[in-house]
């Protein structure tokens, strides 16, 4: 499959643009509204709370409806894994690697016992 | 200071950058380069080159917009579908940069190093970041979030240039297996950096309700999701104080 990008210093320019334009700005404008903010502010805490939610929002949205190839492995094997990280998390003692890696090996071990029976 | 890491006792910012670099091997270090491996075996598979992935990876610098440029050209979508979905997913870089930068308030400083250190904002950074930098003296923050964003970056560009040589070699389930990592990785260090009840419930109200948004309003979905999630978990923090 293609994206139609081209090799050359063109399909560069898109995605410079598409840097420029839709991406890096968010960050400035960050910059520029929270340069007058302080850590303990009412209004920080809010900010705070909203940015969280957005990123367990993506993260819902990925696992739920991905894009490319993890579409591959039905939606329950994809949540039955992510409810297996978070287990092997708690119990592990809030370990990244074993929440991470537990959530990784389960949806290949699903996928393998349900393409073997 | 309360739980000050003992290295940054008397650190010089030399010290407190080199500092920052080396949690580029620490977990959250080694789980950004498999998910970069996941988006290095996507690039080929999108039949994008190798320069492409570590492009996206330096100048745009942020997972999940770069997953999301490479799935929708894949997909054939026009560059104006591809610059509004990248920019929806990278809206939540602003009140990132915001809370963060607090933390990056360096009076010595110049400006120009601080605006240069908001490219370096992007969802593993931001966790070690916010985990990070409230502990150590104000004055090596900027230097050692400079450190973790370089170091990050590394990781992410050396995992993604790696994903796509392997890329042909791994089989799909493998490389599903890879893409969920992204997923799994941010929801579990958003737990770690959520602390208080407040954030705690920001985070169960923006996994929950971004799918049902989904579904009504693809487009702004996330948007949705984390100012009401975020919103109603904050007004709920205020009432319990």
């Amino acid at each position: 499959m293609s994206t139609g990008l081209h090799d050359g210093y063109g399909g560069y320019l898109v995605l410079l643009t598409i840097c420029a334009v839709a991406h890096e700005p968010w960050r400035w404008l960050g910059f520029l509204l929270g340069r007058n903010l302080s850590a303990d502010s009412e209004m920080f805490l809010w900010v705070r709370a909203v940015a969280t939610s957005l990123v367990s929002g993506l993260v819902m949205k990925l696992v739920v409806f991905p894009a490319g190839t993890l579409a591959t492995v039905p939606l329950w094997m994809r949540i039955v894994a992510l409810l297996a990280g978070l287990a092997a998390y708690g119990v592990g003692r809030s370990s990244l690697a074993l929440g991470v890696g537990g959530a990784s090996v389960t949806l290949v071990a699903l996928q393998l016992l349900h393409d073997a029976l | 200071m309360l739980d000050q890491p003992a290295w940054s006792v008397g650190a010089t910012r030399t010290t407190a950058f080199a500092r920052g670099l080396t949690v580029m091997v620490s977990t959250p270090g080694a789980v950004l380069f498999l998910t970069a491996l996941g988006f290095g075996t996507l690039v080929r598979d999108a039949g994008m080159t190798m320069g492409h992935a570590l492009f996206l990876s330096l100048v745009m610098y942020a997972l999940p917009a770069q997953v999301m440029v490479v799935d929708q050209l894949q997909r054939g979508a026009t560059l104006l579908a591809v610059a509004i979905a990248v920019t929806l997913t990278a809206v939540r870089l602003l009140p990132m940069t915001v809370s963060l930068l607090p933390y990056l308030r360096d009076k010595n400083s110049y400006v120009l190093p601080r605006i240069l250190a908001v490219h370096f904002i992007a969802i593993t950074a931001w966790i070690e970041g916010n985990r990070r930098l409230p502990h150590i003296p104000e004055a090596l923050r900027l230097s050692h979030f400079y450190g973790i964003g370089l170091g990050m970056m590394a990781a992410t560009t050396v995992g993604s240039v790696a994903g796509y040589l392997l890329a042909a070699q791994l089989p799909l389930l493998i490389q599903a297996a890879l893409l969920f990592m992204t997923p799994a990785y941010f929801l579990l260090s958003t737990l770690a950096s959520a602390v208080t009840r407040r954030d705690q419930l920001a985070v169960v109200l923006g996994g929950a309700l971004a799918p049902l948004l989904y579904l009504w309003l693809p487009s702004l979905d996330l948007l949705i999701a984390g100012l009401v999630g975020g919103t109603i978990a904050y007004l709920c923090g205020r009432v319990a104080e």
